[in-house]
């Protein structure tokens, strides 16, 4: 599946396309719409879909993986930016306008238990699409249409899964249902959200199968959105890997797994369990998990975890902080209690813009906490938070350290996928 | 050869159900080794989370059971509720699935660990628990200076890693751990698969790892026992098993796993069995490529392929298919309509 695509026309083009949401925080914010924390799921994607292609969207939990794939469709509204299918533009739309628009862009979701509703045959689920946006001149069409979706699909004998609820189907038959009902309409576009994963391994492959089988068949185009590098790798044209709302490398599957640009797909690659128990799972893993969507870090949003990460890569109080909780993990009881003293409230630990006002224990010389800094950065050169710090200045009741400004990273190209790491900065 | 910490015999679980009993595990024979690893994997609906709480004596009301699950020479499944409650904890632990769940919201994770030890381990200064409690959460790599933090303020890999150490802390001979990583990411699955991996090298606790994830397998186990339709069907080293499975139901999982290495896509057709009425004879014959005429009619024996190996099929026992019956067994193609 990795040959490029063959299709030029492009389907769908998004341009800097963000979905915020507010999370009111106070009351007031809450009155006055303002103020309150933002999380930014989807900030600033853009890419083009070509026709009869396969894009997959990959990232963990939080990436906005989900989010920018129901922006496609309008089921979430875009805060800005632009989604255009062939040409015409979607965002900005009202709910009555996007209406028609919906049969030509349909979706299949990951729960296929809880997609269908459990008190309508397939009959019934699948003749509402086209119902709704009268695609048949009477029941008659209606009848045929189904069973010849049906059919499409693999569930046969037709007469007997038309007549059937979906707590009489595997999961599997629930899932080619749900596909049933998104394909009934005729899309160009069907976005699959973790299509396979609630299923059992000996059933993904059919159902991949299948959707490889349509798009050859009814010539559709696909955003397959997954956490799973290894299906990816085998259904997709070409692969956006998203990190906290961003693409951060996007190329076509042979560039993204044979010569991954950015250190974070580099680590999802390499962190996949493999039944082969030749390859063991490296040691050197990123630390950490995806930070709060809430508070994203400064610079590169990858870089607190980034075994490569240097001076320009947005270095923040945070960081500083991480770094003292893993020499004490790390060192053992001993180092913690003999350094522990040193520094006061964590908590407390003071962020501006660019630098990090940290606190002496109660009682203790501020002086001493700047030799213990220095002493830490003499023992652990390789600790890339210190390619940052431009300065450590002791003050009143604590430090100062100060950050190098870090850069935001946007898609930089290189000689394979474009990625949004300052590695491949052009001078 | 040390002796087995816990050990099965015939293990037999079942739920009663209107249309019968649902055999959920049928005759499950499995020893675990003091320090060993051993990989349980299987898809939805073989048994295998079942037998896990089995193991522990938390069957739900109403199960019925028959068989050993005999640890240091007791049947766990003939104790008394209260002598049963006192075991688990010290003697035998679990690790549930969803880590975003099983922490009380209200309760600072030193009051976890604190009242873990207080029950278990009253003699316990307080100061003692206080270092246990550091100890172990150190080896799951969550920070002292985050002890006294609520859960709520923990991501999920992290919170996954305070429930093992909470598992660790009162040292259990046994922990079962159904599915642990399965609801987190890619990297932090990796970082917990490592743990669990240093875990077997630095301390006595066995572990029983049940697992969809035959990567988790390879990477974290020393032994696996594969189970489908309420039965193990082959266990052994989990570099053997998942290197050269013997037995036809493994061979073909493998084969479906989609890996970074898949080239091209493979299934099984069907479904697996209704466990209310099984089909006769290997229960994977209806769907197992290599079905000879014999296994839609005989149990097939077990038997060691080769040292610490076993597996549940005619292939292995050819000298003693009944005359006639080594022929390929005559079925209908599978439909789509007859699929999982």
């Amino acid at each position: 599946m990795s040959a490029s695509p063959v299709a030029t026309k492009t389907l769908i083009e998004v341009r800097d396309l963000q979905v915020h949401f507010s999370i009111a925080s106070s009351f007031k914010s809450r009155v006055t719409g303002r103020g309150g924390a933002v999380v930014k799921a989807v900030d600033g994607v853009s890419f083009d879909l070509h026709e009869g292609e396969v894009l997959g969207l990959v990232g963990e939990s939080g990436s906005g993986k989900t989010t920018l794939g129901r922006a496609l469709l309008g089921l979430v509204k875009p805060t800005a930016g632009s989604v255009k299918l062939r040409g015409e533009e979607l965002v900005g739309l009202s709910e009555r306008e996007l209406r028609p628009k919906r049969r030509h862009l349909q979706m299949v979701f990951q729960d296929p238990h809880a997609s269908l509703n459990p008190g309508m045959t397939l009959e019934t689920a699948l003749a509402h699409p086209l119902e709704i946006h009268k695609l048949t001149s009477g029941p008659a069409e209606t009848h045929a249409k189904v069973r010849e979706t049906l059919e499409l699909v693999g569930l046969s004998p037709t007469e007997r899964f038309a007549e059937s609820l979906p707590s009489g189907l595997s999961g599997g038959q629930k899932q080619r249902a749900a596909i049933a009902r998104a394909i009934i309409t005729g899309p160009d576009l069907v976005v699959a959200d973790e299509p396979v994963s609630m299923l059992d391994m000996s059933v993904r492959a059919k159902i991949l199968d299948l959707l490889i089988d349509l798009k050859q068949r009814i010539g559709l185009t696909y955003v397959y959105v997954t956490h799973d590098l290894a299906s990816a790798k085998f259904f997709c044209d070409r692969v956006a890997i998203m990190y906290l709302g961003r693409i951060v490398e996007i190329g076509t599957v042979d560039e993204i797994f044979e010569d991954p640009k950015h250190p974070y797909t580099q680590a999802l690659i390499r962190a996949i369990p493999e039944p082969d128990p030749d390859k063991a799972l490296p040691r050197d893993l990123p630390r950490g998990e995806i930070p709060d969507a809430a508070r994203p870090p400064l610079g590169c949003s990858f870089h607190p975890r980034c075994p490569k990460a240097f001076n320009l890569c947005g270095w923040e109080a945070r960081d500083l902080r991480t770094m003292l909780e893993e020499r004490w993990l790390e060192g053992g009881e001993e180092l913690y209690n003999a350094e522990r003293p040193l520094v006061g409230d964590l908590e407390k630990l003071k962020a501006t813009e660019h630098d990090a006002f940290l606190p002496a224990g109660s009682g203790k010389d501020p002086g001493d906490l700047l030799a213990l800094l220095e002493k830490i950065r003499g023992e652990e050169p390789d600790e890339p938070m210190w390619t940052g710090v431009k300065a450590m200045n002791a003050e009143a009741h604590g430090v100062r350290v100060t950050f190098e400004p870090g850069i935001d990273p946007p898609l930089y190209p290189t000689d394979g996928a474009q990625a949004a790491c300052l590695l491949y900065r052009p001078e | 050869m040390a002796d087995p910490v816990l050990s099965l015999r015939d293990l037999r679980i079942w739920y009663g159900a209107e249309r019968g009993a649902v055999r959920a595990v049928d005759g499950v024979s499995l020893d675990l080794m003091p320090g060993e690893t051993v990989g349980l994997v299987g898809e939805s609906g073989c048994g295998k989370s079942t037998l896990g709480r089995g193991v522990l004596g938390l069957l739900p009301e109403g199960a019925g059971h028959a068989g050993e699950v005999s640890f240091r020479g007791r049947n766990i499944l003939d104790l008394k509720p209260r002598e049963l409650r006192s075991m688990r904890g010290p003697e035998l632990g679990m690790i549930f699935q969803e880590p975003m769940t099983r922490l009380n919201p209200l309760m600072r994770i030193s009051d976890h660990f604190e009242e873990v030890l207080r029950i278990h381990e009253p003699k316990l200064g307080k100061k003692e628990a206080r270092n246990r409690s550091l100890e172990a959460l150190r080896g799951m790599g969550i920070p002292p200076t985050r002890y006294r933090q609520y859960p709520h303020e923990f991501s999920g890999g992290m919170r996954q890693r305070i429930m093992i150490a909470l598992a660790l802390v009162l040292r259990p001979a046994v922990v079962v751990a159904d599915e642990p990583t399965t609801a987190l990411d890619v990297l932090v699955e990796a970082q917990i698969l490592r743990i669990l991996a240093d875990l077997r090298r630095n301390f006595d606790t066995a572990l029983l790892l049940i697992t969809h994830n035959l990567g988790i397998v390879a990477e974290a186990c020393d032994r696996v026992a594969v189970m489908y339709a309420g039965r193990v069907v082959e266990q052994g080293p989990a570099y053997d098993v998942t290197t050269k499975p013997s037995h036809p139901y493994s061979r073909e999982l493998l084969r479906s796993t989609i890996s970074l290495s898949t080239t091209e896509l493979h299934s099984i057709p069907g479904a697996p069995p209704d466990l209310v009425s099984p089909p006769p004879g290997c229960r994977f014959h209806p769907r197992c490529p290599n079905a000879m005429a014999v296994c839609a009619q005989q149990w097939p024996p077990t038997e060691a392929t080769s040292p610490g190996r076993r597996s549940e099929c005619w292939l292995h026992a050819q000298d003693r298919i009944p005359a006639g019956l080594e022929k390929p067994l005559e079925r209908e193609t599978i439909a789509t309509s007859e699929e999982a």
